[in-house]
């Protein structure tokens, strides 16, 4: 264990080296607040402690305002808690960096390069050799299925074409963890569906830690191995719920009992009980 | 379905695409007005010729000073003191605009002292700079760069400014550290704006240079117009509008040619 690059490719410099003991992520008592314009204060997340063991993928869901995404800006080390402290791989997140790989909502391809040069572009910066670099490249643009647009701008893509290009940039890094900020909720439905069968694939050829937020029912079931249910004001998990559908999964298991059983739950668990505002 | 798709219907539809040939009549009808009105006025005796010659007037001292050799030095003369103030103006204007647009230390250090100076007319610093530098070529040159680097400061860090926040953050999570991100990441997403401002603010420079040559200065196009006035030619002062316009034509049309060059992704 503590090893993920079983059916990796043989990986650049190894980050994913960290004790099997330990989680891979451990959220620990976490509170994030903010001043409001009218001088008051606003609890976007209030003691947030979770762990996700390593090759877990961990969803979190939950209405808007919950601050699920929140939790990853500050996992990803772009934002800092105002109390409570979050380890990855057992170090202590203090700024960002290279072992937390991060997919957005927004597209954040680089226009200005191609998408070979986009998914270099933390290779680069960590000093890899071009061969190497190459290498790596190549076999998750073959994950992604996007071979043949190496040479192409993201003005020449689809937006399922661009999100898949970000999550083989973030994965070329070889991260502790990736972290996915409701990567397909700018998609159209279709698109969605095929983004999320080969999200499946990479994930069952790489089996790498994730932390996926979402607010769609359907894709935190599908996807992950755990999820925890969030409510907001103040942001917080009210319930973790272990999916019992085995791997590999495929799209037509939405129609299991056992999903339907699940999604029956954590709609209550949303929508049920002291009303969430859903606004802002 | 014909009739709303005729031409004649789509120029009158707002928002609509043209046929190019369509797109080349109207730019050339502009010019065939003009020039045509111009015929009509001179040639038509409506305006007396020492006040506005005729197209084959300006046509004839652009052969005679041609010939005899004095157009050619001072369309150079103005070039030279164009291209020396706008390349020393961007040089230094581009990276702190970028730097202003990325750290808000910066734009709070330079913002307020950049809008003072910005709109203080050049013109009226012409006579401190003569005392200050002579009516050499520096004089000119600076008047030039003092009329476009502050323009050119506030548009560059607006464009840096306008970079999205998400492009830095994910650059961050790739292993960029603040170097990188304004190197790798602010500046060439930048890049697209930087050009446009370049080229608005050349024809600015072009602006600003007539005006030093026409108060200072022993050559240059200003210098050519000035000496003519004074000598009631009044078909060198067009001669010398017109090659100043050509000039911005072709240095206009180059940055877009740079741009579709260096920029193509954006487009």
């Amino acid at each position: 264990m503590g090893s993920v690059t079983a059916t990796s490719p043989r990986l650049v410099t190894p980050m994913s080296i960290a004790p099997s003991a330990a989680p891979r992520l451990r959220v620990d008592s976490v509170s994030l607040q903010y001043k409001t314009p009218s001088g008051g204060t606003f609890t976007a997340l209030e003691k947030v402690s979770f762990e996700v063991p390593d090759q877990q993928f961990a969803v979190l869901v939950g209405p808007s305002g919950c601050g699920k995404s929140s939790l990853l800006y500050l996992t990803a080390g772009l934002a800092e808690p105002t109390s409570g402290d979050i380890y990855v791989g057992g170090q202590l997140v203090d700024g960002p960096g290279a072992d937390r790989g991060m997919v957005f909502q927004s597209y954040t391809l680089f226009p200005w390069l191609t998408v070979r040069k986009n998914i270099e572009f933390g290779l680069k910066r960590r000093g890899i050799a071009a061969a190497e670099r190459r290498e790596t490249v190549d076999y998750y643009l073959n994950e992604v299925g996007l071979l043949k647009f190496a040479d192409n701008y993201s003005k020449q893509l689809s937006g399922g074409m661009m999100q898949r290009v970000a999550i083989a940039r973030a994965l070329a890094n070889d991260p502790q963890i990736l972290l996915m900020d409701e990567p397909f909720g700018a998609l159209d439905s279709q698109t969605r569906l095929q983004m999320q069968q080969l999200l499946l694939k990479v994930w069952e050829n790489t089996k790498k830690t994730v932390l996926f937020v979402t607010h769609d029912i359907d894709e935190a079931i599908l996807l992950g191995d755990r999820i925890f249910v969030m409510g907001a004001r103040p942001g917080r998990i009210k319930e973790v719920l272990d999916v019992p559908i085995g791997r590999p999964r495929n799209l037509d298991m939405v129609m299991d009992p056992g999903f339907i059983r699940m999604k029956r739950e954590i709609f209550h668990l949303l929508h049920d009980g002291p009303q969430d505002h859903q606004a802002g | 379905m014909s009739k709303r798709n005729s031409w004649l219907n789509r120029c009158l539809t707002p928002k609509t695409g043209l046929p190019i040939q369509v797109i080349w009549s109207a730019s050339g009808l502009a010019w065939v007005l003009l020039i045509g009105m111009w015929a009509l006025l001179s040639y038509g005796g409506v305006v007396p010729a020492m006040f506005l010659p005729t197209p084959g007037a300006v046509l004839e001292a652009a052969l005679r000073l041609s010939r005899d050799g004095t157009l050619g030095p001072h369309v150079w003369a103005s070039v030279e003191v164009v291209m020396v103030g706008f390349i020393i103006s961007s040089l230094v204007a581009v990276p702190i605009g970028l730097l202003m647009g990325s750290f808000r230390v910066v734009q709070a250090f330079l913002e307020p002292l950049v809008n003072f100076i910005r709109y203080l007319p050049v013109t009226s610093f012409v006579p401190l700079f003569i005392l200050w530098i002579g009516i050499g070529l520096e004089q000119r040159v600076s008047v030039i760069i003092f009329g476009v680097f502050f323009q050119q400061l506030v548009m560059i860090a607006d464009v840096s400014k306008g970079v999205s926040k998400d492009l830095v953050n994910a650059s961050y999570t790739l292993g960029s550290n603040r170097m990188d991100a304004v190197l790798h990441v602010i500046a060439p997403a930048s890049l697209p704006g930087v050009l446009d401002t370049l080229r608005v603010t050349m024809g600015w420079a072009w602006t600003y240079l007539v005006v030093a040559e026409l108060v200072a200065a022993s050559s240059g196009l200003g210098y050519l117009s000035l000496k003519a006035m004074r000598g009631f030619q009044v078909d060198v002062i067009f001669l010398a509008i017109a090659v100043i316009g050509l000039l911005g034509l072709v240095t206009d049309q180059l940055f877009r040619l740079l741009r579709l060059k260096v920029a193509a992704w954006a487009q």
